[in-house]
């Protein structure tokens, strides 16, 4: 299957939904066609609805629509819903325990020419912070349809971030998708890596480089950053000693975070965090910054020979 | 329909300010101001514009009442008691834990309360979304958006200002309770809101400006808005922070403070003069 955006998937998703349950409707703050949301209101155009520029409105609209009965798509760039709408979020949809779904499009570098202000690169971590909120970075656009599918089925608010650049299909059509369960793509016995979104794809390619080296790999493909798979971190912290996340995110909190907390109460094991090292994104072509980033397959790797050797290092000072 | 007893109703008004003073000073914290400047524009919801039951506070067809300016709630807990949503007695739990009666209004912990807030400007967004899904659920009632003048500074009411009119809202009708102060001091010094009424014309709601302490102007008020199709409505309701009370009328002090047990008793006496 040809590479194709996350966001297409989430598109295909809101109209299958949208066709199916009259009670789906959907929101855009002037970027529908951008999200992908522009499907659905071509279909369904008296369940879509704009506010124009105003996330905050929107995602204010969203919960009213909500509070009578209606699931809301509010869709924008993962940038303009998560960071101007935090007081929203919290107040008026997190709190009150509402049916929202916000959908995040253009999430990270790979956004490109835009620049930082459209990079979103700390939205995980403002995400993952609120009671009730469900976060989801799905790794293809097969994943992001289920994802959607499973979000609209799902009781709560649910933060879906997407990209906009056409990703490599890694899962199947027919892996089971459930919120909340991660999916192991790899056996190993050496380290873990956990990813999620783009980074699934460079760390399946970190596992073959890894793999010459004698370093036999686990990757877990973390789609659901919270509720987290505890069980299954706890689980590759046992089983190979030794863990990798990566994320097309900030280090600070977000998937990496996450994951850290787990392991630190439950099996504290060496770890490193791949992601954006506390920066702004910048301008440029998507495959350009990646590698300044840091975000290629080599940097997975390095990071997970580097916690290899902190595992040895650890181990051998205990003999 | 009778026609409502504006006297029996100007009664009920000094009686539910003394209640709403007992409770917070029982609570010893609160918002004695903004609570008392919107006694009379509750009096003609619930005593005559709203559709409601207390008994049956889920009817899916009931108005919507949202507190916006959620600060205001000892207003509205008093009023939801005495209407029957819950026993009058649990007033005296406001802010205690654990209790019902939240600091601030929290949707789901008590019956009559639509919406959680505390956190201004948030309520007409969500009258807006509450109307757009009346739409596609061919429900015919009213919304209504109770603000502070303060409140109006923040950013996200006029962009549910734009919303509402331009998608035709006409079951949406938005109250400023103008009472002319906000924590700081006067909100012409803080920062001016005027002209009011002619900002909320211009973005194109039906304006209705009123004395909001006159309850005969307040009542005609709302049953105006009901005769307005096309565009909500806003009703800017000129109103006297801490009204009532003659040492917390217009006194910026008074916001959010609780009147020890002194201050209580002489503001209940002087209420007890207006209904003598």
């Amino acid at each position: 299957m040809a590479d194709k955006p996350t966001r297409d998937g989430f598109g295909e998703g809101l109209l299958e939904v949208g066709t199916n349950n009259p009670n789906i409707v959907a929101l855009s703050g002037d970027l529908e066609d951008s999200a992908r949301a522009v499907w659905f209101k071509k279909q369904f155009p008296e369940r879509f609805f704009s506010v124009g520029i105003a996330e905050q409105d929107m995602i204010g609209t969203a919960a009213g629509l909500a509070m009578e009965g209606k699931i809301p798509f509010a869709c924008s760039f993962a940038q303009f819903v998560t960071s101007k709408t935090l007081e929203q979020l919290r107040m008026a949809v997190c709190y009150q325990r509402l049916n929202v779904k916000v959908v995040g499009s253009h999430g990270g570098l790979s956004v490109g020419a835009d620049g930082a202000t459209a990079e979103a690169l700390e939205e995980l971590t403002h995400m993952r912070s609120l009671p009730y909120m469900t976060v989801i970075v799905p790794c293809d656009a097969i994943e992001a349809k289920k994802a959607t599918i499973a979000s609209a089925a799902h009781p709560g608010p649910v933060f879906l971030r997407l990209g906009r650049n056409p990703v490599p299909t890694i899962t199947q059509p027919g892996d089971r998708y459930v919120i909340g369960t991660a999916n192991t793509l790899r056996n190993g016995a050496d380290v873990t890596i956990i990813a999620c979104g783009i980074m699934v794809a460079q760390s399946l390619a970190a596992a073959e480089l890894l793999a010459k080296d004698g370093i036999q790999a686990r990757v877990i493909n973390l789609h659901t950053i919270k509720p987290i798979d505890a069980d299954a971190i706890v689980r590759a912290a046992r089983d190979t000693g030794a863990i990798v996340t990566a994320e097309e995110h900030t280090v600070l909190g977000g998937l990496g975070g996450a994951v850290a907390e787990v392991v630190v109460q439950e099996h504290p094991v060496p770890m490193r965090l791949v992601g954006v090292m506390d920066r702004f994104g910048t301008s440029g072509d998507p495959a350009d910054l990646l590698r300044a980033f840091h975000l290629m397959p080599e940097d997975v790797a390095q990071a997970a020979r580097d916690v290899v050797r902190a595992k040895k290092d650890a181990v051998g000072s205990r003999v | 329909m009778a026609e409502p007893d504006l006297q029996a109703l100007r009664r009920q008004a000094v009686e539910l300010r003394q209640d709403i003073l007992r409770m917070i000073a029982h609570a010893g914290s609160g918002h004695p101001g903004g609570s008392l400047s919107m006694v009379e524009l509750l009096v003609g919801l619930f005593w005559h514009a709203l559709r409601h039951d207390p008994k049956n506070p889920s009817w899916p067809d009931r108005d919507i009442f949202l507190l916006s300016k959620g600060h205001g709630c000892p207003a509205l807990y008093t009023v939801l008691a005495v209407r029957g949503y819950f026993p009058k007695d649990e007033l005296m739990t406001l802010r205690r834990y654990p209790t019902r009666l939240q600091g601030h209004p929290e949707r789901g912990s008590l019956p009559g309360i639509e919406m959680s807030a505390g956190s201004l400007g948030q309520g007409l967004s969500i009258a807006n979304g509450i109307a757009m899904a009346d739409r596609l659920n061919k429900r015919q009632r009213r919304i209504y958006c109770l603000m502070g003048d303060g409140e109006i500074q923040e950013g996200q009411v006029w962009e549910a200002a734009m919303t509402a009119p331009h998608h035709r809202l006409e079951s949406v009708c938005a109250i400023v309770d103008a009472n002319q102060l906000q924590q700081n001091g006067p909100v012409k010094q803080i920062h001016n809101i005027e002209p009011l009424a002619e900002k909320w014309r211009a973005f194109g709601w039906h304006t209705i400006e009123i004395d909001g302490h006159d309850i005969g102007q307040v009542i005609n008020a709302y049953d105006e808005a009901k005769t307005v199709t096309g565009t909500p409505q806003a009703i800017i309701a000129r109103t006297v922070k801490g009204k009532g009370v003659s040492f917390m009328e217009l006194n910026p002090a008074w916001h959010g403070v609780a009147p020890k047990p002194e201050e209580l008793e002489r503001a209940l006496q002087e209420l007890q003069r207006a209904v003598a």
